[in-house]
């Protein structure tokens, strides 16, 4: 089975994160990029299959910068060949530009399956795996948390319903999948080993076209009023248990 | 392009999700301003029984049958993309659900429509709809212009009132023909999983302490675990306490997990992610502890605490076993 897994890179969101002086963007030097937590569940499930039936795991990612360590941490963990995709972007753009691009090369270079984690943070125009697979005229299905390849190519999946339910739906390759969690939880690289693999490992850089679609009309961003809402109790953490409890027995839910 | 507002339905063993409910509250509204008419598409089988609940809408759009008897992204997006291309409404509004997040992509990608994700907010200003956005886990909004073209819009689910569309009536139903040359689905459906037998049920938990990535490791939910029991609660999660394996799927709340609705909700170390928030924003009473104050949980608690988990989960524990001590002797 051949697999492409699609890796996005995301703000980390630990850290701050301001907007930039035009009000319609995320100021790029105000947050550190990490891989979408989704994605590396993507490149898990993708290992696990490889695992399960054999075949080889490619992993491509849009260069904006930002995803060199992602991609050597990818074949650190077993994938097969890492493609680092020029598309002439500085910032990681809208889903329907990263999909047009992704949707020119899996048009001519197939696989059987094509895996992107369901969702990235700033998703604000659909998830990347299905717009990939409506530009490919592919199925797709989303928030995934299992999948498994049967003889014969059927691949069977769970993919999540509310209240802890799964719909298990059988799916003909070649097709998209959205994966919301691996079946366990993405392995660890050691430090060393990576920073070994950043001098040695070899990624593909592919030049492709620029995308020409227009993307949404932003007006403006903006953040919610900090702890608008709440109101916030202070004090040592006695003081502020007391508070706790006081506010849990006014309604007579103390014991 | 006409002035319509489509609203994609779904339904669940036999109801209709309050989801469908609250984008036809909004539909209904926008349809107003718009001067347009509000139709709503209804796939499944057996659907009679769905009809007389849809009677905010002027038109229903019905394709019964046993190929639509389950949600299936391939079949589905096919006949509802075919009907958007010939109707051209516009605006589509779905779901930012597990169905609706599927046919979000699929339809935007085969069809060309524009789309907007994790809508929370949708208002016709100065002749156009503006549609508002949260991202980065709820840290951000973003203010969308709608282009003048079929639009297609998801609504996190709890974001509009459902009352405005629960509408008993009769609107008149159309069938939804198949067009003859749409092809076979290339995804079926094999059968529905239910959670596993759960130890405790926490949507009829009174009071629940809830966990998220601040507990850090498993070994410190033993913390959550002594306060809800000095609490006579149950300890529930946030999405990646459940994906590290460290609690079972039946105590996850959010979008994939349970909604809850307790007397009390407790969030240690819980960012506030729209798809948590979702799950128990309707509890009667929430107070959210972070270290974060920027944390988007904040905002939907009603008290908050900018503070370590693991240091007031031991601490408030302490205290309310002095309290019951006190109020013993």
């Amino acid at each position: 089975m051949n697999i492409a897994v699609v890796l996005k890179q995301v703000p980390d969101l630990v850290e701050g994160l301001e907007i930039d002086v035009s009000g319609k963007a995320v100021d790029p030097s105000s947050v550190r990029y990490i891989l979408s937590e989704s994605d590396d569940h993507a490149l898990e499930e993708a290992l696990i299959i490889k695992e399960h039936v054999g075949g080889r795991v490619e992993v491509f990612s849009l260069d904006t910068g930002e995803a060199k360590e992602a991609m050597v941490t990818a074949l650190a963990k077993g994938a097969d060949h890492a493609v680092m995709v020029n598309a002439g972007l500085d910032s990681a753009p809208d889903n329907h530009t990263a999909a047009q691009v992704f949707a020119s090369i899996f048009r001519d270079k197939r696989f059987d399956l094509i895996l992107t984690g369901v969702r990235a943070i700033d998703d604000m125009d659909g998830s990347l795996g299905g717009l990939i697979a409506g530009f490919l005229d592919l199925p797709y299905v989303g928030l995934i948390r299992k999948v498994q390849v049967e003889a014969g190519g059927t691949t069977l999946i769970e993919k999540e319903y509310p209240g802890g339910c799964a719909a298990e739906l059988a799916v003909t390759p070649p097709a998209v999948l959205g994966i919301q969690a691996a079946e366990r939880p993405p392995r660890y690289v050691p430090i060393t080993r990576l920073r070994q693999m950043m001098k040695t490992a070899s990624v593909e850089e592919l030049l492709v076209a620029p995308a020409t679609l227009q993307p949404i009309g932003v007006v403006r961003l903006f953040k919610p009023e900090e702890g608008a809402g709440a109101v916030m109790l202070t004090g040592s953490l006695e003081a502020i248990s007391q508070q706790v409890i006081g506010l849990i027995a006014e309604r007579h839910l103390l014991r | 392009m006409n002035n319509d507002i489509v609203v994609v339905a779904e339904h669940f063993r036999g109801q209709l999700n309050e989801i469908t409910f609250e984008l036809l509250g909004k539909g209904r509204e926008v349809a107003k301003g718009l001067g347009g008419k509000l139709i709503v598409l209804l796939l499944g089988q057996d659907l009679r029984g769905f009809i007389s609940e849809l009677g905010g809408a002027d038109v229903v759009l019905a394709a019964d049958g046993q190929e639509f008897r389950e949600f299936t992204p391939d079949i589905y997006s096919s006949l509802i993309g075919s009907k958007l291309k010939e109707t051209s409404p516009r605006l589509v509004l779905l779901g930012s659900t597990s169905a609706g997040l599927d046919l979000l992509g699929l339809l935007s990608g085969r069809c060309a429509f524009p789309c907007i994700d994790s809508c929370v907010r949708l208002e016709a200003k100065d002749s156009g709809l503006i549609a508002t956005s949260q991202v980065y886990g709820g840290k951000v909004f973003v203010e969308v212009a709608l282009p003048a073209e079929t639009t297609l819009v998801a609504v996190v689910p709890g974001s509009f009132d459902p009352a405005a569309g629960r509408i008993k009536g009769n609107p008149q139903v159309q069938a939804l023909a198949t067009p003859p040359d749409m092809p076979a689905s290339r995804v079926a459906f094999r059968k529905l999983i239910e959670p596993p037998p759960g130890d405790v049920d926490i949507t009829i938990a009174p009071m629940l302490v809830g966990v998220g990535r601040g507990i850090q490791n498993a070994d410190n939910l033993s913390l959550a675990e002594e306060l809800a029991a000095a609490l006579g609660g149950a300890v529930c999660a946030s999405r990646p306490v459940i994906d590290q394996g460290w609690l079972p799927l039946t105590r996850q709340v959010g979008k994939s997990g349970m909604r809850v609705k307790p007397k009390l909700y407790l969030a240690f170390g819980i960012s506030g992610a729209p798809e948590h928030l979702e799950g128990m924003k309707q509890s009667e009473m929430i107070i959210a502890v972070n270290t974060d104050p920027n944390a988007p949980i904040f905002s939907a608690a009603h008290y908050g605490v900018v503070a370590d988990a693991l240091d007031l989960l031991p601490a408030l524990t302490e205290e309310i076993h002095k309290t019951s001590m006190k109020k013993a002797s």
